[in-house]
């Protein structure tokens, strides 16, 4: 896949791979480290046809209709609603959200 | 014999043939029949259902109902509802029951229409076959082997096997009209900023649009009279006023140019596909419309930037899972960095997972030029295609995906083979234009759809050209046998 | 080797509006835990941002008043990193294109001269909540009450030279926009925050040295000390011939020392990229134009005309003009009073004594600027001496009232009547007859100082009410005479 061009072909490092995984806070199954490594390869090999057009002269869009932010007036319409929230959350005490030990 | 479509049901209820109460009894016995072998539904609220149908039998007798009163639909299980699980299919949120609700189902509900509950989809929309749910597959009514397309496969295949009269869906990259198209059913992906987004969970914010899915476009044009309008709280909402979409249904297509791009009528597109699409447009000429080729250069890029950009975002909204203030949260973590990363790699399906680490790739340090913002720039250039073609033609027709509905497990080992699922439906998602998916043809015993894309909030143009594409074919009558 | 310090600020600045930068909740502070945190706030699957009017009519404001330029385009975006008290893993903040661009402020150093910092840029973004260390079984608790309040960030260049040129640029920047009103910029409530970077380099080098932050300084005092005390290791280290590693460190006050945060496993890598969720900014002209109609005189107008319309010097006006409340409070006392040398005396002096004394703030300050005017113009009009003034004006302070009414109740108007003071100077001189004795026989040149004594027993006799000059000249008359 990929190497269509005769240009190099992508391949994530292992230690990439955990860099990633690292800033995306999900754990990955060491069993699991060659197939993942293996698809995601695949995929970037694939969006990298993309190389192929030559954009410099090209304004980035990230919004399809390139409308301005809409301003909202200064006031407070939110109500206190700390129970109805908090009865869905994993862990709390005293109106708080708990979490392991945050260590600075 | 109850009638299928909402406007028949709406004429029923108005004329007393039935009341809600009865034919919300009979979706409930149809779900109860046929869920259990199709898998559409995630969450049926049967009490609540029977006791809006109650109700809106009431406002029925005071003269007080509105739009859509009695209707039974159902909502994609990412559309928040106070009190109901909400769950997009994930185990992150097996257990989420949303303390507000979302627009959308807000607006259904305030046009009286009944939810018989949540429907079954791709993990956070990320699919198309409808494969990647924490809930198991949903099946394609027409075939029990085949997928039903993704990500809103759940609402296809329940519209399609008559267990609800219409339903909600959501399109990033085509999963309302690909689903639409694998379950013969009439799909529509608004404009972008035309329904808002707010209290549906995100995928790709700038991409995602929800929609509805109906079996003809005159019940399309019913919902979205519903569904669209400006939202004070969604910032990307459309300000574009809202028309009566039922209003131009039965304009004269005389005199209407249609484009048939190129780019989509070649190496992509099965054979059979082909030969449904080309009696299609024979039905258009024969409407008065005049047809001519265009071209749409950057197509073949579309695939590549959307499945950069989809990911990229997509890995920033889901960073809110983080199993701290809801959803799941890993047993007994042994400090922060373990609370995140088990909680997000046992919530997480393997799709999303994927998806994630490819968009924390391209946005990081060393890649974002060479792939989130070369994917922005292709994006321009692919929304540039559109609005030249757009100077000269009124709509766009063409496949809405190569061939028709795969087998179950036929392609879910190759990611990227699926990603080319998607090479008629991203490039709309990417422009941010309107596009509907309508049956046209059968092969094999599945339904083949086709596609109609319409400049930026010209919906009406897209419906008129499905509403009289089907008062000359039955294609969207064809009903799967079960 | 002698070396070169080399500051840079970056000041975060709590926005004052009533509700969030973008939701409804509102952002006062000392509200229970999470009684202020929407669904927004909380990240709540399909919520949605929606920016507030105000915040970024308050960031125009700011880029107005340092003479910058306001961008007519501004773009949020994402800052990805996983934090509890960041509810979304990602801060909305402005990376590429800032609302407000360069600009520059001046600082008034002790030596009587004037530099220009350069403020890089300074955009908008939301704030964190809290993470809160007392013990929960164990755990740690998040309060999200201030997710979401909006802030701007100021980022100067690497203009300054010395801790106290780092602490003279934030009383500038506190004073900027606490005149603004675009902050109340409390720093013992977290307000205002500034992360301070620290460099040394050999005198005379171009070249930048490698710099460390130190993060979350919330105080003018622990500025000074905690760059002082930065300054002191770095040299240590380098003296030593060793190499400084740019990291982040934190201040410990108790300790009066910096130490390195835990090393993290990767260098932060945030993956800024535009909020789909949000649309670029766009502001015209004419709303630029607008809010400029709205700014108030700034500090350094202010100080300007403090010297030329009332002569006060470059340094009692900057003290004056520091705060607004201030600076009107002294304008207030000077219109009344007529007297704007003796109104900045008494305003920099006897009331900031009182107020110092007691913790207050001059907003708090139980003397009007009527009560005071009315006073000093009494010691103008020779009603009352300097010093009778004093007492006056603790009474006021103590139990309130005009100068008026004080100076009647409690008998303290100056005696100006020639004939009583002169009965008052007969009876002393009389009752010091060895004195008068002395006084007359010494040589002229000695007398000027003699005649204190029988000045101080005429005030004396007069319990301070008699005019001193009067006096002055009829004891001149009768003991030369």
């Amino acid at each position: 896949m990929g190497d269509t061009n005769g240009e190099s072909i992508v391949t994530i490092q292992s230690d990439e791979l955990v860099k990633i995984a690292y800033l995306a806070k999900l754990e990955i199954d060491t069993d699991n480290t060659d197939r993942l490594t293996n698809d995601l390869d695949q995929i970037l090999n694939f969006v990298d046809q993309m190389k192929s057009v030559d954009t410099t002269q090209v304004e980035p869009l990230s919004n399809p209709l390139e409308m301005t932010q809409r301003l909202r007036k200064d006031e407070v319409t939110e109500t206190n609603q700390r129970e109805a929230f908090q009865k869905i959350a994993p862990a709390t005490a005293a109106g708080l959200y708990l979490v392991p030990k945050v260590i600075e | 014999m109850l009638p299928e479509s909402v406007s028949e049901l709406l004429k029923g209820l108005e004329s007393k043939s039935f009341s809600s109460e009865e034919i919300t009894r009979a979706y409930l016995d149809k779900i109860k029949q046929q869920n259990d072998s199709l898998n559409c539904f995630i969450t049926v609220t049967e009490e609540q259902a029977l006791e809006a149908a109650k109700a809106s039998d009431q406002r029925r007798a005071n003269g007080t109902s509105g739009p859509l009163d009695g209707i039974p639909v159902a909502h994609k299980d990412l559309f928040c509802t106070t009190g109901t699980t909400t769950t997009c299919a994930s185990r992150m949120l097996e257990n989420f029951i949303p303390p507000y609700e979302s627009t959308v189902t807000r607006k259904f509900a305030e046009a009286g229409a009944i939810s018989l509950g949540k429907t079954n989809m791709d993990e956070f929309a990320m699919g198309s076959s409808n494969e990647n749910s924490y809930y198991g597959p949903v099946k394609n009514p027409w075939n029990l082997e085949y997928v039903p397309g993704g990500s809103s496969g759940g609402s296809a295949s329940a519209v399609a096997a008559g267990l609800c009269a219409a339903a909600t869906g959501t399109d990033t990259g085509g999963s309302i009209r690909q689903p639409a198209a694998f379950c013969g059913i009439t799909g529509l992906k608004p404009t972008y900023g035309r329904v808002s987004r707010l209290g549906m969970i995100a995928f790709a914010s700038s991409l995602d649009q929800g929609g509805p899915m109906a079996r003809t476009a005159e019940d399309t044009a019913i919902l979205l009279n519903v569904m669209a309008g400006h939202d004070p709280k969604d910032s990307t909402s459309s300000t574009h006023p809202v028309e009566d979409y039922t209003a131009s249904l039965n304009q004269d297509l005389s005199g209407t140019r249609i484009g048939l791009p190129k780019e989509y009528f070649s190496g992509n597109l099965n054979a059979d596909t082909g030969k449904s699409l080309e009696a299609a447009i024979k039905v258009y000429e024969s409407l008065g419309a005049t047809v001519e080729e265009i071209s749409l250069p950057h197509t073949e890029l579309s695939v590549p930037a959307y499945y950069v950009i989809a990911p990229a975002e997509a890995s920033a909204n889901l960073s809110r899972f983080d199993g701290v203030r809801y959803g799941h949260r890993c047993d007994s973590p042994k400090d922060l960095e373990d609370l995140y990363r088990r909680s997000r790699a046992e919530g997480f399906g393997a799709e999303v997972q994927r998806r994630i680490l490819v968009g924390t790739y391209a946005l990081s340090a060393g890649y974002f030029d060479a792939y989130y913002r070369q994917a922005q720039k292709i994006r321009r250039l692919i929304k540039e295609d559109f609005v030249r073609a757009f100077d000269h033609i009124d709509a766009i027709l063409c496949p809405t995906t190569p061939g028709a509905a795969f087998k179950i497990g036929s392609k879910s080992d190759d990611p990227v083979q699926m990603y080319l699922e998607d090479i008629f439906t991203v490039p709309t998602s990417l422009a941010g234009l309107p596009a509907i998916a309508l049956p046209c043809g059968e092969l094999d015993g599945l339904p083949v759809g086709m596609q109609l894309i319409g400049n930026y909030f010209n919906e009406s143009k897209l419906l008129n050209l499905a509403h009289r594409f089907q008062s000359e074919t039955d294609w969207h009558q064809r009903r799967p046998q079960i | 080797m002698e070396w070169e310090v080399v500051i840079g600020l970056e000041i975060h600045v709590q926005l004052a509006t009533k509700s969030k930068i973008f939701s409804g909740s509102s952002i006062a502070f000392g509200a229970e835990p999470n009684t202020q945190a929407s669904a927004v706030d909380l990240a709540m699957p399909g919520m949605l941002p929606v920016m507030n009017e105000e915040a970024l009519r308050m960031a125009v404001k700011f880029g107005l008043a340092i003479d910058a330029e306001v961008s007519e385009r501004s773009v949020f975006d994402r800052k990805n990193y996983f934090y509890p008290d960041l509810p979304k893993g990602y801060q909305i903040s402005q990376l590429e294109y800032p609302i407000v661009k360069t600009g520059q402020v001046d600082i008034h150093l002790e030596d009587g001269t004037k530099k220009t910092i350069g403020v890089t840029r300074a955009h908008l973004e939301e704030d964190a909540g809290k993470s809160l260390h007392e013990d929960f079984h164990g755990m740690s608790g998040i309060d999200l009450n201030r997710a979401g309040t909006p802030l701007l960030e100021i980022v100067s260049e690497p203009d300054l030279r010395s801790a106290k040129e780092a602490v003279a640029y934030l009383k500038k920047i506190h004073s900027i926009v606490t005149y603004l009103g675009i902050s109340d910029g409390d720093m013992s409530q977290g307000s205002m925050r500034c992360d301070c970077n620290v460099s040394l380099r050999p005198k005379g080098q171009e070249e930048f040295g490698t710099r460390t932050e130190i993060k979350n300084v919330n105080s003018f005092r622990f500025v000074e000390k905690a760059i002082n005390t930065e300054i002191e290791r770095q040299m240590y280290i380098l003296e030593d011939g060793g190499s400084i590693e740019q990291e982040t460190r934190l201040y410990d006050a108790d300790k009066d020392e910096t130490r390195s945060m835990r090393s993290k496993e990767f260098a932060n890598d945030y993956r800024y990229f535009p909020d789909p969720d949000l649309l670029p900014i766009e502001i015209d002209q004419a709303y630029i134009e607008e809010v400029r109609q709205t700014l108030p005189e700034l500090p350094e107008a202010k100080i300007s005309r403090f010297c030329s319309d009332y002569g006060l010097s470059d340094t009692d006006a900057g003290i004056l003009a520091a705060s607004r409340e201030q600076a009107d409070y002294f304008e207030a006392v000077a219109t009344k009073s007529g007297d704007a040398k003796m109104a900045a005396n008494w305003v920099m002096g006897e009331l900031a004594k009182y107020l110092n004394q007691n913790g207050l703030e001059i907003s708090q300050c139980p003397v009007s600027t009527d009560a005071l005017g009315g006073l000093i113009a009494r010691i103008k009009d020779n009603t009352i001496s300097g010093k009778i003034a004093k007492d006056v004006f603790d009474v006021m302070w103590t139990e309130g009232g005009e100068a008026d009414a004080i100076i009647e109740a409690k008998g303290l108007k100056q005696v100006t009547d020639t004939g009583a003071i002169e009965a008052i100077v007969d009876e002393v001189l009389a009752n010091n007859a060895a004195q008068v004795e002395q006084y007359r026989s010494a040589e002229e040149a000695k007398r000027g100082k003699m005649i204190g004594f029988f000045v101080g027993q005429t005030m004396k006799a007069s319990k301070g009410k008699a005019n001193p000059q009067q006096v002055n000249q009829i004891l001149k008359q009768k003991l030369d005479g």
